[in-house]
């Protein structure tokens, strides 16, 4: 049996909110933020920024305001995940502004606080959806009425970027809409809409899925009616996104949709089937897409390629930051990490590694395995199987693409284009973001809280009136 | 600025983050082990119940149920004193309480206690097990007279 001693003693002792344990952390995640930012200004300009209360006090606002928002609507949401977000984010923030003071020391485009302005709005506004999205959504299990909706709208969103009108080619992939003066990637938001969708269905027919069925070799295959729907989901975003040269979203996808059917099914099985797919799909793109040869070629002999012109300049700048930055890094201000193209979006990373050097990218490598460790522990205590299979999905998702992004820049596993969750310079993902980690929280509040009590008062427990039922606790 | 001074500055920002790191680990940690309660207070925790135990002994035993007894369906009458708990309730041989009744599993619920409270839990039954018209998902606390109903049998504590 499932339920065993121990499971029936947890559930017991749980342990109320600990919003108090969320504030201390989010006040050392603030040092964290705008310790940085001052750290920037001292070591490239050597002063303190003049506008530091300024800047300070609207990343304060921003964090308490979200503690606040928390500690009233989701009072038994975790304590660790919102502090850990905010040190990232504030990190990232610092980082960015320090690649657009060097931006402006040289005399290329932005100004000396472009990317970060930029970036700190979209953080605001992350923060509001945040706060909308906990006040909205007081229950998670109102989603799972939403999984063919929120199926198609992935789809749409997806296809999106395809249409002549909105949709533009940035940097060889066509994944950005335009409306007016804002460029957005739709692919942030389909991720969500992707788990929320995977769930729901899986919750369904898990049963069946894992159940009726044949066998074939080691795997037992469900019927074609029950893996269907999900299935045609999955390939068509995943056809959408090879078409659209993600590489780096369809490899996120095909992981995501392994580990739910994995964790629904509970059938290993799903996971050696997978990874035999993903290695023939890998090799088959390896000899027939240019695109991804080079990719692969650049990663296997980054040397050869420094200097071609579709090369591994980018790559192997990063490597050359992260030695030159050692151990304890050069220093803000200490390094040239602005030589790294895109250095303040997919690699933000080898910035780090420069200038606060492997004992700060292991510390960030840390934070963003404490948010999956959070996410997977809500999934574990949640009550109801949507719940689990959601909060485990977006764990995935976290985790696959810290994977792939720290991986590439790292030279683990040859380069796909993907942002690093808070701490690159975005938009749309740092939005998208903020939404996944207040549907964590509502799903670890619901299942954290307390065990309702259904007993009748004790006074009444004699008599034969009327049993009453509370409901709330 | 001297290299000293921007030395001391990447260390101390460093040390601030991995402060940080550590912090949020060491909240996940008591987290899940339970916070340590020093050893004063636990003292203290002790003396505070010993005295209401002595306060209001009578009061409890007398509230206090001592048995569950099977109060409608085929096996009306039969009872379990709680002093075996945890009670396992079913149609299976090692049931403390067993059921002749075809809507019921074979290992269908518990009943345990912790502390004062006794608890009945769902051992993934195929009917499921029922407080009024509720069909619980998860332990849940009963007192004296909670009707539980587990097929066509229904269950209350008694003292």
């Amino acid at each position: 049996m499932p339920q065993s001693n121990g499971s029936f003693l947890g559930f017991v002792h749980r342990l109320p909110g600990r919003r108090g344990a969320e504030l201390f952390l989010l006040i050392l995640a603030l040092f964290v933020g705008i310790g940085a930012y001052a750290a920037v200004g001292l070591g490239v300009q050597g002063e303190v920024p003049a506008d530091i209360v300024g800047y300070g006090g609207w990343l304060a606002l921003l964090v308490i305001g979200c503690h606040v928002v928390v500690r009233f609507v989701a009072p038994y949401a975790d304590p660790v995940l919102l502090p850990v977000v905010a040190a990232l984010n504030g990190l990232g923030l610092a980082v960015i502004h320090r690649l657009d003071l060097a931006y402006a020391a040289d005399g290329s485009d932005a100004t000396p606080s472009g990317f970060a302005r930029q970036q700190l709005i979209w953080m605001t506004l992350g923060v509001l959806l945040f706060i909308g999205t906990l006040f909205a959504l007081r229950d998670h299990r109102v989603l799972q009425r939403f999984t063919y909706t929120s199926g198609l709208a992935a789809i749409v969103l997806l296809l999106l970027p395809m249409l002549p009108g909105i949709g533009a080619t940035i940097n060889g992939a066509r994944i950005w809409i335009h409306l007016g003066p804002f460029s957005f990637q739709p692919g942030e938001v389909a991720k969500v809409l992707l788990v929320i969708a995977f769930a729901g269905y899986l919750v369904l027919h898990r049963e069946a899925l894992a159940l009726a069925g044949r066998r074939v070799l080691f795997v037992d295959l469900p019927r074609g009616r029950d893996l269907g729907p999900i299935l045609a989901m999955w390939l068509i975003s995943l056809g959408i996104l090879v078409f659209q040269h993600d590489l780096g979203s369809s490899l996120l996808f095909f992981g995501l949709f392994l580990i739910a059917l994995y964790v629904a099914t509970e059938r290993p099985g799903w996971l050696i089937v997978g990874g035999g797919l993903f290695l023939i799909g890998a090799l088959a793109a390896y000899k027939l897409i240019s695109h991804v040869t080079l990719r692969v070629d650049v990663w296997l002999h980054p040397m050869t390629y420094y200097d071609k012109s579709p090369g591994s300049f980018q790559p192997v700048e990063a490597m050359f930051g992260m030695g030159w930055g050692g151990l304890i890094g050069r220093g803000f201000g200490g390094g040239s990490p602005e030589r790294v193209p895109y250095a303040n979006s997919d690699f933000i990373i080898s910035s780090i590694g420069e200038e606060l050097g492997l004992t700060a990218v292991i510390a960030v490598i840390l934070l963003y395995g404490l948010i999956v460790e959070r996410a997977l522990r809500a999934a574990l205590v949640c009550r109801d199987g949507f719940g689990k299979l959601m909060a485990t999905g977006l764990a995935a998702i976290f985790a696959l693409q810290v994977f792939v992004v720290i991986g590439g820049v790292t030279s683990l596993i040859p380069l796909t284009g993907l942002t690093t969750p808070f701490l690159s310079y975005g938009g749309s993902s740092l939005v998208a973001n903020w939404v996944i980690i207040a549907l964590l929280l509502r799903i670890s509040d619901q299942a954290r809280r307390p065990i309702p009590d259904l007993s009748g008062p004790d006074e009444s427990a004699d008599s034969e009136t009327t049993q009453v039922v509370k409901l709330t606790p | 600025m001297s290299e000293l001074t921007l030395f001391l500055i990447r260390v101390a920002y460093l040390a601030i983050l991995w402060i940080f790191v550590l912090s949020a680990i060491s909240v996940i940690r008591s987290d899940m082990f339970g916070a340590r309660v020093p050893e004063a207070a636990r003292g203290a925790a002790d003396r505070s119940r010993k005295q209401s135990k002595q306060a209001q002994p009578p009061k409890r035993r007398r509230g206090a149920p001592t048995h569950v007894l099977v109060t409608e369906g085929a096996n009306s009458g039969e009872r379990a004193e709680l002093e075996q708990a945890p009670i396992l309730i079913g149609r299976g041989n090692d049931a403390a309480i067993r059921l002749d009744d075809d809507y019921v599993s074979t290992r269908h619920a518990r009943i345990a206690a912790s502390g004062d409270q006794w608890f009945v839990e769902d051992l993934g039954s195929t009917n499921g097990t029922y407080i009024g018209s509720v069909r619980i998902t998860q332990p849940t606390t009963i007192t004296l007279g909670t009707q539980v109903r587990i097929g066509k049998t229904i269950l209350e504590l008694r003292k």
